[in-house]
């Protein structure tokens, strides 16, 4: 039987507003389990803003500061030098915020506070649009998906452009620890938390968090849709410490990208064209990937 | 206490140092920059004891300090015009979180075009934030209005930010004499910082989360909006106890000079001040019965004040160093509101030296004869006037 590595301790009470089969939701409930109960959360303008509940409930057991749509980096970085100043070094500060705060509004105090070298975490739940204000594109929206700013129609205007990789913008912030995770691989996703609790400074891990809603898949699919971009290397998941690549899933034989596409309806549109640029896409990504991992590695 | 010649922003640094913020995050404009500077001074030799974030904009700047003043702890910025407008959101943010963050302002002149000179258009445009606003006339007043923005925005019953702004150059670039009082004197009449509320492990508070239609929303901005009224009292009572401990004087809201028989009387904010007691002085030399009133605080606004003044004399001239397109300038429109069904004396507006075009005592005495005018033939020419136009041969020096 296998060991399982998942705290039991919880910090995240039921009766929380997400959508059903909200991959955001599952994230945030692991991340606190690996990170614990000495925790300060900051959340910007997301789904997350809502998902704790309206005032006064809350299903957190950390404590919350909510700020505007485009400062989780900066607000962090408050936080982490007020608790500094006061000598509370032992506190993990968290930034918690969706793929548009991160990727597109709020990069800029990402940067700077990545760059300044803030002991802080910044957890990025990718669900790949602006989800809380209605499905909209995002820098980090994946090529060839609808969403209701690429709303097809006649002219087929999807988005066609490259998903931001915004975990590569990190690495080259050259920050001790970047990580991409998923919720369909929760020991993975802990013990990348865990080994980035133990170094000092700034920690970006993107989870990519599925979207019922703004996927258009079942609810149910959610952890399958999740395990399916590992295993078709649509969303690889890996680790950078100090520049030094792991790749900490290999799928063994890829499946075609089409497995992963065809549980949604964000991607029905697709003609089988469309879907081969993907897969280009995707395969060139992945050797890319697999170059930087033996390059870096080779540098021993 | 120990003399100094310092500038106005040397001065800001110094008030700064001396409330003993824990966590300054700052970033560079001209013609604030030499605050941080002098800041980063002090931190680095060891006099203050700080943490100094380089943030790398305004707008994360305040974004900072307002999760740090969360924490805990007190905190300091300083800004100038395109940066103060860029932190807007966070103004507000601010005020809505209770946090008495203090925050030096240098005004200076919107682009475009560029122009790095005073006038005051970048705060008046934060007029509506929530932040207890105030506009000082020398470098002493720049130290002394941050030590006494702690002591009343810390209150728990006040918990708001105030912003301490200082004409461009005239006062951030300009040294003079400045007494800069010791630090244990200073901490005694602060006190250490005691917020009501802070974010703290194992207390799993939520602070900023949605609230619903039904929810107290409406109920928290009328307790800030019951905060600032109160802040009124609390300035009456900061500056009697700063006379006592510091022995330097301040008017509280509104400066008066020489207006208890004055015909006609100048309202004016900031530097204007300083040049206008001279020309009143030589106005009074020659006969003439003029009087200055400095207002000081813009937020809370005195309308108490203004109206007082409008009882003892025939004339107000509103001296704005900003405009309001579309309907005369903050000040004037302000006081106007206050003196509806109160007053019927004549109110003027006098629009001048904006993008730091100089206002010279000369073109001070013109206004001056101007409102003596008004005030003797007891009615308004033209409500709104744009004082030192090139091309208008009336205001021609």
């Amino acid at each position: 039987m296998r060991k399982l590595t998942i705290p039991e301790e919880e910090y995240m009470l039921p009766g929380h507003t997400a959508c059903l089969g909200c991959g955001a939701t599952i994230a945030m409930r692991y991340v606190l389990k690996a990170l614990g109960k000495n925790t300060i959360l900051s959340i910007p303008a997301c789904c997350w803003a809502v998902i704790p509940g309206v005032y006064p409930r809350r299903t957190l057991e950390v404590p919350l500061l909510y700020t505007a749509f485009e400062v989780t980096g900066a607000a962090i970085s408050g936080i982490r030098e007020a608790l500094n100043a006061m000598g509370r070094e032992d506190v993990n500060v968290v930034g918690f915020a969706g793929d548009g705060g991160t990727a597109d509004i709020g990069i800029q105090a990402l940067s700077g506070a990545v760059e300044r070298g803030h002991d802080i975490f910044y957890i990025m739940y990718d669900n790949e649009a602006y989800m809380n204000t209605g499905i909209q594109r995002s820098g980090s929206t994946p090529m060839g998906a609808w969403t209701t700013t690429t709303p097809g129609g006649k002219k087929r205007m999807y988005k066609w452009e490259p998903k931001k990789n915004v975990a590569e913008i990190m690495v080259a912030h050259r920050i001790p620890y970047v990580a991409t995770a998923t919720i369909a691989y929760p020991e993975d996703m802990i013990a990348k938390l865990k080994r980035a609790k133990e170094i000092k400074g700034p920690k970006f891990i993107q989870i990519f968090s599925p979207c019922p809603t703004g996927w258009k898949h079942s609810p149910d699919k959610t952890v399958e849709i999740s395990r399916l971009a590992v295993q078709t290397n649509a969303f690889p998941l890996y680790e950078v410490i100090n520049g030094k690549y792991r790749i900490t899933i290999k799928p063994k034989n890829p499946k075609p990208v089409k497995e992963y596409l065809r549980l949604q309806g964000r991607f029905r549109h697709l003609t089988e064209e469309e879907i081969e640029r993907i897969q280009e896409e995707i395969d060139r990504n992945w050797k890319e990937l697999l170059k930087k991992e033996r390059c870096s590695q080779e540098e021993e | 206490m120990v003399k100094m010649i310092l500038t106005g922003n040397e001065s800001a640094a110094w008030g700064a140092r001396l409330s003993r913020p824990k966590v300054v995050a700052a970033y560079p404009i001209t013609p604030q920059t030499s605050i941080i500077e002098t800041i980063a001074d002090f931190i680095a030799n060891g006099e203050m004891d700080a943490r100094y974030i380089r943030v790398e904009s305004e707008h994360s700047a305040m974004a900072a300090c307002i999760a740090a003043q969360n924490t805990g702890v007190r905190t300091f910025t300083a800004t100038s015009a395109h940066g103060l407008t860029l932190m807007h959101e966070l103004l507000i943010w601010a005020s809505g979180a209770r946090l008495p963050i203090v925050m030096s302002v240098v005004n200076r002149a919107m682009a475009p075009p560029w122009s790095v000179w005073t006038d005051q258009m970048d705060s008046m445009a934060q007029r509506d934030t929530g932040w207890i606003q105030i506009y000082v006339e020398n470098n002493q007043e720049v130290l002394d209005s941050i030590i006494m923005s702690y002591k009343i925005g810390e209150k728990h019953h006040i918990l708001l930010p105030t912003m301490v702004m200082e004409d461009a150059f005239i006062l951030s670039h300009t040294a003079e004499t400045v007494d800069v009082p010791d630090q244990k004197v200073v901490d005694d009449f602060i006190g250490e910082y005691d917020p009501p509320f802070k974010l703290e492990p194992g207390n799993p508070e939520g602070y900023g989360s949605l609230i619903m239609p039904e929810g107290p929303y409406m109920e928290f901005r009328y307790m800030i909006a019951k905060a600032m009224d109160d802040v009124r009292n609390e300035i009456r009572k900061t500056v009697e106890e700063f006379a006592q401990v510091f022995g330097r004087e301040y008017a509280p809201l509104v400066e008066e000079y020489k207006t208890e028989d004055a015909d006609a009387i100048m309202v004016v904010l900031g530097t204007i001040g300083s040049t206008a007691k001279d020309v009143v002085d030589w106005m009074r030399e020659k006969g003439k019965k003029v009087g200055l009133a400095r207002v000081r605080y813009f937020r809370p606004f005195p309308y108490e004040e203004i109206r007082n003044l409008a009882n003892k004399t025939d004339m107000l001239g509103i001296v704005d160093r900003s405009y309001t397109f579309g309907y005369g300038a903050n000040l004037y429109t302000e006081s106007k509101a206050a003196l509806y069904g109160h007053s019927s004396v004549p109110v003027k507006n006098y629009v001048m030296g904006l993008g730091g075009r100089d206002i010279k005592p000369e073109l001070i005495a013109k206004v001056f004869e101007d409102m003596l005018k008004i005030a003797k033939e007891g009615q308004v020419d033209r409500e709104i006037e744009w004082v030192g136009l090139q091309g208008d041969e009336r205001w021609s020096l």
